[in-house]
C-alpha cells in the first residue's frame, strides 16, 4: 500500500486551518453513537479522552497503571514550549517550527510541525484556564525560562515537575467526564491486541490486570496514546511499566512503524552503580547551565576529583565546541561524553561517567544561589549516591530518554490501518530524528486537546461502519490468540526469569543500536536478538496464574515484543546509511567525528510493514520535502 | 549486608494474608529499596516460589505507584521520601524490616503490598477540577495570579496521591489528600467559581469512600513525601464550612427562545 500522508497543499500558515474547515462534522446529537477507544492516559491519551467526551462521543479509556493519574507524562521534569513570544524576545510559531525541524535533523515533516507550533498557544492557555500552577512574575503574569540551547524564552515551567502539574489538569478533566459518565475507564487494564474488521480499526482485546480476564470492546475508531518504547534498553529513564505491547500488537495487525531506530539518549543521567540497577534517573538539562563537564587527561586516573588539579582536567565539550560549549545539544553532549569514556577517562567505578562539576559556579555565585536554582535536584542526587554535589562533583552518564519513532501517521494522526489513531510518543510524527527540550509535553498536549477532536470526528462522519458485535469472528479470533499467548507463557516452564532475559536484549541494544552504530554491528545484534527470542520461548520461566494478578506473566509479554521491535530497530537502523539526530552511524561522520546526514539518499520517514511471523519486515519511505527550512548541516563549534 | 524481611502476603482481596519471612545477603548500599526487592523476587522466581507483588512505576518519586509500610512507617524511615527513592544505606547488617500494605479500609489490598487507591479518583472526580471544556480558555496571561498565591498552590498541587497519608493516619482519613487538591484550586482565580461545592462535593465523596475524620493529629504531614503541609487541612475545612453555609438548591436551567 503506498502511503498518504495526506498533507495539505497551500501557504504553511494556512493548511491547518483550510484542513479544519474542509472536514466533515458529526451532529452534536450524534456524537454520543459514536464509541471510542482511547488506549493510555498520559497528556496525549488523557487529554484527547476528556476533550471527546466533553464533545459528545461515548469513550471508554484503559490504562495499565492503578490510576490515569500516574502515566509516565507525570515524570516530565523540564517544562513546555509554546510561541507566545510573552518575553518580547522575538519568538513566534514561525521560529519555533523553524528550532523544531532543525532540531529534529531535518526528518519530520513540516506542515505537521507547523501545526503543532501554532497549537502550541492554545496549549498554555488550556492549561492555566484548568489551574496548572505555572511559575508565576510578581506581577502575576507567567514565567518563561530558555530551555536546552535554544536562544529565546519560550518555556512555562511548573517548578521541575512540569509534567506532573500539566497531566493532573488533563486527569482531572478526565475524571470530571468519569463522574459524569461519559467516560468509562479501565484502570490496571491492558491492551493486549488489535481488532481489525473489514480493513478498519474496530476495537481491541484486553486483559483486567487485577481477575486476568480477557474481555472484547468493540467501537468505531480506536485512538493508541501509549507511549514510548524506551525499555527495549531495559535501562532507561522510562517508567519501568512503559511498554511497546499495544503499539506492537497494531504493527501486526497492519499498521506501519515509522522510524523505529530514532531513539533519544540524554546526557545526563545518574550512572549505572551495580547489576541490580532497575532504571535510570534523569537529572535535569538545566544542570548544564552552570555546571562544567570534564574528565580527567590522563587515561584511568582514580584520584577524587578534588585532588586532580585544574591543568589536569580536560573541559571537553567547552574544548571541542568553544561556542556552545556545555550547552551543546542532547545527541552532540551525550556522543562526546560516550568517546571519553571509550578513550579510557570516564570516571566512577565502572568507567562509565564524566563529572559535572558546580565547583567554578559556587565559587562564582555562591552557594545560595546555586541552591536556589538547583536545590531540589542536588537533593535527588544526594538521596540516590549518597554524595553531596555541593562538594564533589556530579557523576553523570548519558540514558536513553525518548524515541522519536512510532507508528507512522498521516497528518490527521491516523496509521495506515483506517480508523486507528495514534497520538504522543507513540506515533513518529513531529520530532524528526531529534527531539529537542520542552517539545514532548507540547506534542503530547497538541495531539489530544486540539488535533484528534478534528480529525476523529471527520473520520467517523465520512466513513459510517457497520454495526458489528463483541462475537465477530475476528473479535473472537483475536480472544484465541491473545489467550493462546498467555497459556504459552505460563507453559514454558524455563529455567531462566524474565528480566534476564531484558536486561541481555537491553544490553545488545545498548552495545550496537545505541549512541554509536555499524551496519555490522547492527546485523549481527539483528541475528542475536532473533536467537534470543527462540530461547525465550523455549527457556523462560514465568510463575503464577493466568487469573489474577501475575506481574511476572505482565512482563513477559511485554518483554516478548520488545524482543521483536529490537531486531526491527536494529534493522532500521542499519538500512538508514547516514548519520542524523540522535541515529549516529560511525560509517558516516566527518573527520572531526561530527554526522554526517545525507538528505539526497534518506530524506524520507521510514514505514515499515510487518509481512507475518518470520519475514522481513517490508520498507516504505515517505519522502520529506523541505518547503520553507532548508536543510543545513547542524555545527555547534 | 544481610537482611531479615517479614513480608505481608496475600493472594488475593479474599484471601487471608500473612507475614512470611525471608532472608537476603550481599545487599548493596547502593541499591534501591525496591532494587532489593527486584533481587529477593528474582531469588524467589528461580526456587520456584511466586515472587512479592508491589506497586511501581517511575522509581524516580514522582508517579505515586509506590508505597508500603517499613517497620510501621509509610515509606519507610527517610523523611520526604518514597520506597523508591530510598536507599539501603538508610539500613544496617542485620537489620530486621517488616513490610505491609497500606492499611485502611477505604484502600482495599489487591495482592501482597497492592492496594486498590481507585477511591482517591473517585474524590477527584467529585470536584477535584475546574470545570473548563477544552478551547474556551483566554489568553494566559489574562488571568493573573499573585506569585505568592501561586507557590502555594504549587505546593500544595505537588501530591503524588501515593496514600501515605491514610496509611499513616490512625483514623484513615484522606485529608491530606483531599485537602491539598481543594487547597491548590482554591488558592487560585481559576478555581474560585467551583470553590465552596468543590469543598462540600469532595469531602462528601471521601466520607463515602470509607475514609475517617480529620483529628489533628499530624501522622500524615510526617510521612508525605513531597512535604504536603497540614495547613491544607485548614483551607478545606474553611471552604467546606462557607460552603455549608452558602449552599442552595441549584436552580432549574429553563430553556429560553
Amino acid at each position: 500500500m503506498p502511503l498518504n500522508s495526506r498533507t495539505p497543499a497551500g501557504p504553511i500558515e494556512k493548511r491547518w486551518e483550510n484542513t479544519k474547515f474542509e472536514m466533515k462534522l458529526v451532529n452534536p446529537a450524534n456524537k454520543r453513537k459514536y464509541n471510542v477507544l482511547v488506549v493510555g492516559s498520559g497528556l496525549a491519551g488523557g487529554s484527547a479522552a476528556a476533550t471527546l467526551a466533553e464533545l459528545g462521543y461515548n469513550v471508554k479509556c484503559f490504562c495499565f497503571q492503578d490510576s490515569p493519574r500516574r502515566a509516565h507524562s507525570i515524570a516530565a521534569q523540564g517544562g513546555i514550549n509554546a510561541a507566545k513570544n510573552y518575553q518580547n524576545d522575538g519568538d513566534s510559531i514561525y521560529r519555533l517550527f523553524y528550532d523544531t525541524v532543525k532540531g529534529g535533523d531535518f526528518r519530520a515533516r513540516e506542515s505537521n510541525v507547523y501545526r503543532l507550533a501554532q497549537i502550541s498557544v492554545n496549549i498554555i492557555d488550556q492549561a492555566v484556564a484548568q489551574g496548572v500552577p505555572f511559575a508565576r512574575e510578581y506581577g502575576g503574569t507567567l514565567a518563561n525560562r530558555s530551555f536546552g540551547g535554544a536562544q529565546v524564552s519560550r518555556t512555562f515551567y511548573a517548578r521541575g515537575q512540569t509534567g506532573q502539574q500539566l497531566l493532573l489538569g488533563a486527569y482531572q478533566a478526565l475524571e470530571r467526564q468519569i463522574d459524569a459518565g461519559r467516560v468509562k475507564m479501565y484502570p490496571r487494564t491492558e491492551m493486549l491486541d488489535l481488532i481489525v474488521i473489514d480493513g478498519k480499526a474496530r476495537g481491541i482485546v484486553t486483559r483486567n490486570l487485577v481477575t486476568g480476564q480477557v474481555d472484547v470492546h468493540i467501537a468505531d475508531a480506536v485512538i493508541l496514546a501509549t507511549g514510548g518504547y524506551g525499555n527495549v534498553f531495559y535501562l532507561s529513564t522510562n517508567a519501568k511499566g512503559s511498554n511497546v505491547t499495544a503499539g506492537w500488537r497494531a504493527y501486526k495487525r497492519g499498521a506501519y512503524f515509522g522510524n523505529p531506530c530514532f531513539t533519544q539518549i540524554h546526557p545526563t543521567c545518574i550512572p549505572v552503580s551495580g547489576d541490580y540497577q532497575s532504571k535510570l534517573t534523569l537529572m535535569s538539562e538545566s544542570l548544564r547551565n552552570d555546571g562544567r563537564i570534564w574528565v580527567p587527561k590522563k587515561q584511568g586516573d582514580t584520584r577524587p576529583p578534588q585532588q586532580i588539579p585544574e591543568a589536569e582536567r580536560d573541559y571537553f565539550l567547552e574544548r571541542i565546541y568553544p561556542s556552545f560549549g556545555n550547552l551543546v545539544p542532547r545527541d552532540v553532549a551525550s556522543r562526546a561524553a560516550k568517546r571519553m569514556c571509550d578513550e579510557g577517562c570516564g570516571v566512577g567505578p565502572t568507567g562509565l561517567g564524566v563529572y559535572l562539576d558546580f565547583g567554578a559556579s559556587i565559587e562564582r555565585l555562591g552557594r545560595q544561589a546555586i541552591s536556589e536554582r538547583y536545590g531540589n535536584l542536588f537533593e535527588m542526587y544526594e538521596r540516590i549516591t549518597g554524595e553531596s554535589p555541593y562538594r564533589v562533583p556530579m557523576r553523570i552518564f548519558p540514558a536513553v530518554h525518548y524515541t522519536m519513532g512510532g507508528l507512522w501517521v498521516d497528518y490527521h494522526l491516523m496509521s495506515t490501518v483506517p480508523g486507528l489513531f495514534v497520538l504522543g510518543e507513540a506515533n513518529f510524527s513531529d520530532h524528526g530524528a531529534n527531539r529537542l527540550g520542552a517539545s514532548a509535553l507540547m506534542q503530547g498536549l497538541a495531539d489530544g486537546y486540539f488535533v484528534i477532536p478534528y480529525t476523529l470526528g471527520n473520520y467517523l462522519a465520512a466513513n459510517p461502519v457497520e454495526k458489528v458485535s463483541e462475537n465477530h469472528p475476528a473479535a473472537k479470533a483475536a480472544i484465541e490468540e491473545v489467550t493462546g499467548r498467555i497459556k504459552k507463557l505460563l507453559g514454558v516452564n524455563g529455567t531462566r526469569t524474565v528480566d534476564s532475559f531484558h536486561r541481555e536484549l537491553g544490553k545488545i541494544m545498548w552495545d550496537h543500536c545505541g549512541m554509536a552504530r555499524n551496519a555490522k554491528d547492527l546485523y549481527a545484534a539483528a541475528a542475536k536478538i532473533r536467537e534470543l527470542k527462540t530461547e525465550f520461548w523455549q527457556n523462560v520461566n514465568v510463575l503464577g496464574e493466568s487469573t489474577d494478578l501475575n506481574q511476572s506473566l505482565e512482563k513477559a509479554g511485554r518483554v516478548a515484543d520488545f524482543l521483536e521491535l529490537g531486531e526491527l530497530m536494529c534493522i532500521d537502523a542499519a538500512e538508514r546509511n547516514e548519520s542524523c539526530g540522535g541515529h549516529f552511524r560511525e560509517e558516516h561522520q566527518t573527520p572531526e567525528g561530527e554526522a554526517m546526514r545525507d538528505d539526497e539518499n534518506y530524506a524520507y520517514a521510514a514505514a515499515w510493514e510487518f509481512k507475518g511471523e518470520g519475514q522481513p519486515a517490508v520498507l516504505h519511505k515517505e519522502d520529506l520535502t523541505f518547503e520553507y527550512v532548508k536543510p543545513s548541516q547542524r555545527s555547534y563549534k | 549486608m544481610r537482611l531479615t524481611l517479614n513480608i505481608w502476603r496475600q493472594k488475593s482481596p479474599s484471601a487471608k494474608g500473612k507475614m512470611v519471612p525471608y532472608t537476603l545477603d550481599n545487599v548493596s548500599e547502593h541499591m534501591s529499596f525496591l532494587e532489593m526487592l527486584d533481587v529477593l523476587n528474582e531469588q524467589l522466581i528461580t526456587k520456584g516460589q511466586e515472587p512479592v507483588a508491589f506497586d511501581h512505576d517511575c522509581r524516580e518519586g514522582i508517579c505515586g505507584s509506590c508505597g508500603f509500610v517499613i517497620n510501621g512507617v509509610a515509606h519507610g524511615p527517610r523523611r520526604g521520601t518514597t520506597v523508591c527513592q530510598l536507599h539501603m544505606r538508610s539500613f544496617n547488617d542485620n537489620d530486621e524490616l517488616f513490610l505491609e500494605p497500606w492499611r485502611a479500609a477505604a484502600f482495599p489490598v489487591l495482592k501482597d503490598l497492592i492496594v486498590n487507591r481507585s477511591s482517591f479518583d473517585r474524590i477527584i472526580g467529585a470536584g477535584g477540577y475546574v470545570s473548563v471544556a477544552t478551547g474556551s480558555a483566554t489568553d494566559g496571561n489574562a488571568i493573573l495570579v499573585p506569585k505568592p498565591e501561586s507557590d502555594m498552590a504549587m505546593s500544595a498541587a505537588a501530591c503524588i496521591g501515593c496514600g501515605a497519608c491514610v496509611a499513616a493516619c490512625p483514623n484513615a482519613s484522606a485529608s491530606l489528600f483531599t485537602g491539598a487538591k481543594i487547597a491548590h484550586l482554591g488558592l487560585l482565580p481559576q478555581g474560585q467559581p467551583e470553590r465552596h461545592s468543590r469543598a462540600l462535593n469532595m469531602v462528601a465523596q471521601a466520607k463515602e469512600e470509607g475514609f475517617g475524620n480529620c483529628t489533628n493529629i499530624g501522622e500524615c504531614e510526617a510521612v508525605c513525601p513531597k512535604g504536603i503541609q497540614l495547613e491544607n487541612i485548614a483551607r478545606m475545612n474553611r471552604d467546606y464550612l462557607v460552603g455549608a453555609v452558602l449552599y442552595r438548591e441549584p436552580q432549574a436551567e429553563a430553556g429560553a427562545g
